[in-house]
């Protein structure tokens, strides 16, 4: 079939399965909203992946198809379009195969959920924004996708809407990403004005000839690409959850799992990376926003790492390492790396979705409980997930074996990463060895908290009961004795242990952790395959010799940018990210194998440096010490002060308290004031008249 | 055929019909009301049909007026009537809104209901003669007398400050218009004439402009409204029934940015030029500070009328460009702004007609209740805070687009807008929608009737789709906005 008729099959099943789920799943029931929005999405995964091989190994060549005009005002054009290469035939297969298996995942993780169209519905509208936002070919088109995804992301981390902290985490993703489109719009709108265009086809062969223009923003002289780039990626800031705008992540693990998985680790997040890379001919000539980019990724991935060290919380932990692991990809592409950014983006969606929805696994095994303090020795009982967990702490930790360079996912695809922040160093670009460092020293730490994930849940002695899971049931039955059309589900993260008083699984049989159905385990093991093969199976494509007829253009680079060939170094220094992962992986096997309790008794100490990492650095705090409180104050402020005493005191209260006096006994309102009104009006019209008689007269 | 004559006193015949009625049977008698409920109904729906035969016979790539009709009146002076891209716009966004009114208070209105309904069909024809009139003169008459039914809708069938919400917003009218008449006295004195396509043509002193623009500024700003003139707005809106709001917010709003586009930007473009950091700058302040203030409402009618005036500073910033991008986008602004916070307003209404009380914190939990009441007003709320995809989203990017090619600085406050809306608008959907219902008198609050059904499917679909299509909109003004920003920027030698 033609791939441009595929391709749009691809981008608005999704959209009429979420249409059909979302007006009509009432009426049509649950089981087919579930079976259309799924169908949609498994029908866009096969054809992707028939589209992602014409392009691969079929000689598919870039084109742009457009359906219809959006906004059309003089140069400021935008189109409803689809734009296919490398960038977006990549991003087709990553966002349509996690979507349909979180989909397929969902239908036994929400079985016991009342509004089950409705989350269907969200699923499908969000896999439409994403496919609008990657398959955009141009800024408008982006943008719509790119709030799009912003508006799935709020409705799912809001979906249990009963839950107050998960309203607040749902205004607090939108918010906070709009910090970030703030920038975004700002960078667009200066591309417009100095280039002319917001068509990227338009933008990009000029960018060499104007990228060090001076333009004139805020009152100041700019270099023109720097500017333009800087500001897009504050947008990319929010949207990938990096340092300063990072705080909404965490949080938004108060949606369901599987939308954990999907949007918060999988696709959407991601798409500031994405966007980074696509626009690679601008941020070839922008080297100063390129550093910011490094600076920004680096401290992420080291920020996010220490983080997860030490929290308790499964999925809390998946989250920061999600955020690490995004700034390890804006490591590469601020180096100049962006094909190794786009291969770890790739490999990542695979074990970062096996990781999350191995832990919503667990989490459904264990009754809504996401405290890893009460979970231990599950291997026994959950095999399964047992077994690709570890798969996915293996593919993200980048364990390989060093004489044969063969690897789980990771290995390769993080590897890649800092050996191109490495030669980024070599070639001159102290922010390269910099990189370099922070990479290495996050893959020790990465190993750590993971394993430790792994260990902690799977291994060692039970610190859960039977009598803890059946309370939990009990008290979720109770909960439906309750006729609120609400899902009594928990994801609760907040200390202390003992209330986390809401529960599932009524007539699962026995009260001991139970291995998940078959449409949960079936896309664990699809994404294991993933997690174990997409790195060997496609590093020569995206970052090997065949890069450039992979890519076919889709990333430049600029002519003095070598920071994916091979780099000279020493042996130790190749192998210096395994021999940081092997380290972690020993530190944490001793900790939480070989001296179990060791981890408590080091928590229970609270050390200065353990609290700091355990209240992630007090970013909450600050926040809403300085933003929040500063803008209800102002809003106090400019409301009473401002509006009711200054502007109404001085104008019409002040104004009207006089003429109050001397209009009593003028009768009421709706006869006096009118009367006086109509009566000055036609005055005015009188004079008019009369002036215009006399005027023309003249 | 004089089609806009026709549209303009259409409503008339409906008042006609009313007070017939009137004579014929007794006031409260319940069939006489019914009857003009019914009357009133018709007769808006007939002038939207007759609005979009309009639009239709209009022909999109001419600048000038269309259906132009011109009788000598008397006195020396001329009724004329005439359309061009940016007014034809306006004629169908009211005659598109006055239906929706009428069927909103259909239960509401419960006093003295053949006077609202007359009231409302001669507000209809007021506002539909402000953007005909092509005499300065028949312009202001319109202009002024629109007044009128507005102070009586909101003085009569307000809520229980409704005597000092009228009061306040005539005080800030009058203050205006006054200004404006002595403008449009020293205009014609000047150029000896009175018809506003000659006067389009004709060009001021410099100095005379300033004083000119000023006056204009003075009643347009009010209109707006913008910083700091704005405060009766607010109280307006929390007094007046649902339909009021709807009205105000959707259409008298919307002629002060009219004015500025009709007489200040091509009359006086010198002083409008000169102006421009003036319009900017309240332009941001309104944006930011309103919007700040709007956060902290505990009133969810008073909210939403602050959001208003902060989308309005959008709307100012945007004609001031003097950029087609600017225009375009302040026009697209208006109207689609006319629809959200229309259909803002009516979601208010949803819940004041079973509850009769405003105040958030009442609210909480209605999704459990109302589903399709919570799945209506999430889409406004995303339309108010310019997601992509609704209408909203074009006027603000298209607005902050044109003014940041003139000052960069405006653009970027006025970009942290896109931020603050998201918190205002989004804390209040999760405080009256969202969470559990916790006020046993919400227990019985029932969903959306069919009624309520019909006045939102139009809105509904109007958002969407001028979200996704909006040369719809830019296809009728292209042509008048790009005759109007060439003159300007000849005249001001850009």
């Amino acid at each position: 079939m033609d791939a441009k008729l595929l391709v749009t099959i691809i981008l608005y099943g999704p959209l009429l399965g979420a249409v059909m789920a979302g007006l009509f799943g009432r009426r049509i029931g649950n089981v087919a909203s579930q079976t259309v929005t799924t169908g949609f999405l498994m029908l866009s995964a096969v054809l992707s992946w028939v589209v992602f091989s014409q392009w691969t190994w079929g000689g598919l060549e870039p084109f742009t198809n457009v359906y219809a005009p959006f906004i059309h005002v003089g140069n400021f054009i935008s189109n409803w379009s689809f734009r296919l290469d490398g960038l977006s035939a990549v991003m087709l297969v990553v966002v349509t195969t996690v979507s349909s298996l979180v989909h397929l995942y969902s239908w036994g993780y929400m079985a016991d959920d009342p509004s089950k169209p409705r989350f269907f519905a969200y699923l499908s509208l969000f896999t439409f924004a994403m496919l609008s936002l990657i398959s955009a070919a141009d800024f408008m088109q982006l943008f719509f996708g790119w709030e799009g995804v912003g508006l799935a992301s709020y409705l799912l981390i809001g979906f249990w809407y009963h839950k107050p902290t998960a309203n607040a985490a749902a205004i607090k993703a939108f918010v906070v990403n709009r910090v970030g489109d703030f920038g975004f719009a700002l960078g667009i709108m200066t591309v417009f004005w100095s280039l002319g265009s917001i068509q990227f086809a338009e933008i990009f062969p000029k960018v060499a000839a104007h990228a060090g223009d001076t333009w004139m923003f805020a009152g100041q002289g700019w270099r023109l690409m720097d500017l333009a780039c800087a500001l897009l990626f504050v947008g990319a800031m929010g949207k990938s959850a990096q340092f300063f705008l990072h705080t909404w992540l965490p949080d938004a693990m108060e949606g369901p799992t599987p939308v954990s998985a999907l949007i918060h680790a999988a696709t959407m997040v991601t798409a500031g990376v994405y966007m980074v890379c696509l626009l690679s001919p601008m941020f070839e000539y922008a080297p100063v926003a390129k550093d910011i980019v490094v600076g920004i990724g680096a401290i992420t991935a080291l920020f996010a790492a220490t983080v997860g060290l030490v929290q308790n919380d499964i999925k809390r932990v998946i989250a920061y390492s999600t955020c690490s692991q995004l700034g390890y990809m804006f490591m590469a592409a601020g180096v100049g790396a962006y094909q190794a950014s786009m291969f770890h983006l790739f490999t990542h969606a695979f074990f970062k979705a096996l990781l999350f929805l191995g832990a919503g696994s667990v989490i459904h095994a264990m009754a809504h409980e996401q405290d890893m303090r009460r979970y231990g020795n599950l291997a026994k009982y959950l095999p399964v997930t047992f077994a690709v967990m570890t798969i996915g702490t293996i593919a993200i930790t980048g364990l390989g074996i060093p004489g044969l360079e063969w690897g789980f996912a990771g290995f390769y695809s993080k590897d890649s990463i800092i050996h191109a922040a490495y030669a980024a160093g070599s070639a001159g670009n102290p922010m390269g060895y910099f990189a370099f460092v922070i990479g290495v020293f996050v893959a020790g730490l990465t190993a750590f908290y993971s394993w430790r994930v792994a260990f902690f849940t799977f291994n060692g002695h039970a610190r859960w009961t039977s009598e803890d899971l059946e309370h939990h049931w009990h008290n979720r039955d109770h909960a439906h004795g309750d006729d609120h059309a609400s899902h009594a589900e928990d994801e609760s993260h907040d200390e202390p242990l003992a209330d986390d008083d809401h529960a599932h699984g009524r007539g699962h049989g026995p009260v001991l952790p139970h291995e998940s159905p078959w449409t949960m385990r079936l896309p664990l093991i699809l994404l294991a395959i993933g997690a174990i093969a997409a790195g060997f199976l496609f590093a020569g494509k995206f970052i090997g010799a065949e890069h450039l007829a992979f890519w076919k253009g889709a990333i430049f680079t600029a002519p003095g940018n070598h920071v994916l060939a091979e780099v000279e170094a020493p042996w130790w220094l190749d192998q210096s990210p395994l021999i940081a992962a092997v380290i972690g992986l020993a530190v944490a096997a001793y900790v939480y194998i070989l001296h179990e309790g060791l981890g408590a008794k080091w928590a229970a100490n609270k050390g200065p440096l353990y609290l700091f990492f355990y209240n992630k650095w007090f970013f909450d705090e600050l926040y809403d010490a300085t933003f929040v409180r500063a803008a209800k104050f102002l809003g106090d402020l400019f409301w009473k002060g401002g509006d009711q005493k200054l502007i109404d005191g001085l104008g019409p209260d002040g104004v009207s308290a006089v003429s109050m006096e001397i209009g009593k006994g003028a009768g009421r309102l709706q006869s006096g004031f009118l009367y006086h009104y109509a009566f000055v009006m036609l005055l005015g019209v009188a004079a008019i008249l009369s002036y215009a008689l006399w005027a023309w007269n003249a | 055929m004089p089609i806009l004559s026709l549209i303009t006193y259409a409503p008339l015949l409906g008042v006609a019909g009313i007070l017939a009625l009137r004579l014929l049977g007794k006031a409260d008698d319940p069939k006489t009301v019914a009857a003009s409920k019914w009357i009133a109904l018709v007769t808006t729906l007939a002038t939207f049909a007759l609005s979009v035969l309009l639009v239709v016979q209009f022909s999109p790539h001419e600048a000038g007026f269309q259906f132009v009709e011109d009788a000598p009146w008397f006195g020396g002076l001329h009724y004329r009537m005439g359309v061009d891209g940016i007014s034809v716009l306006f004629v169908l966004l009211t005659a598109f809104l006055m239906p929706l009114c009428i069927a909103a208070s259909w239960k509401s209105i419960e006093k003295r209901v053949l006077e609202y309904m007359i009231a409302f069909l001669i507000l209809e024809t007021l506002v539909i003669g402000v953007f005909c009139a092509l005499d300065i003169v028949l312009f202001y008459v319109f202009f002024e007398f629109s007044l009128v039914p507005m102070f009586l809708i909101i003085g009569i069938w307000g809520g229980q400050r409704r005597v000092y919400a009228a009061f306040k917003f005539f005080l800030y009218t009058l203050l205006g218009s006054v200004l404006m008449l002595a403008a449009i006295l020293a205009m014609i004195g000047i150029s000896h004439t009175s018809s506003i396509p000659a006067l389009l043509t004709y060009h001021f002193d410099p100095a005379v402009q300033t004083w000119l623009w000023l006056a204009f500024f003075a009643s347009f700003a009010v209109k707006m409204p913008m910083w700091p003139v704005h405060t009766w707005l607010p109280d307006a809106h929390v007094e007046a029934p649902t339909a009021g709001s709807v009205i105000l917010a959707g259409i008298l709003l919307k002629l002060g940015g009219y004015g500025f586009m009709r007489f200040s930007l091509p009359m006086f473009p010198a002083a409008s030029h000169m102006f421009t950091p003036l319009i900017f700058s309240l332009s941001v302040i309104a944006v930011v500070y309103t919007s700040l203030v709007a956060f902290r409402q505990l009133d969810i009618k008073k909210l939403i009328a602050y959001s208003s005036v902060a989308h309005m500073g959008f709307v100012t910033m945007g004609i001031f460009s003097g950029n087609a991008v600017g225009e375009q986008g302040a026009l697209f602004q208006m109207l689609s702004h006319g629809v959200i916070s229309g259909a803002l307003f009516l979601c208010v209404g949803v819940v004041y007609d079973r509850m009769h009380t405003r105040e958030i914190a009442f609210y909480g939990g209605l999704v459990t209740r109302m589903p399709w009441y919570a799945a209506t007003f999430m889409l406004f709320t995303m339309g108010n805070v310019g997601l992509p995809g609704t209408s909203g989203f074009i006027g603000e990017i298209l607005t902050m687009t044109g003014t940041y090619g003139v000052s960069t600085w405006t653009a970027i406050v006025a970009a942290t807008g896109v931020i603050f809306s998201a918190v205002y608008a989004l804390s209040l959907y999760r405080r009256v929608v969202f969470g559990t219902i916790t006020n046993p008198k919400l227990d019985g609050i029932g969903d959306l009737d069919w009624r309520e059904v019909a006045i939102f499917a139009p809105l509904i679909a109007a958002t969407l789709v001028l979200g996704v299509q909006p040369g719809a909109v830019f296809n009728l003004t292209q042509a008048s906005v790009d005759h109007l920003v060439s003159a300007y920027q000849s005249a001001i030698g850009g």
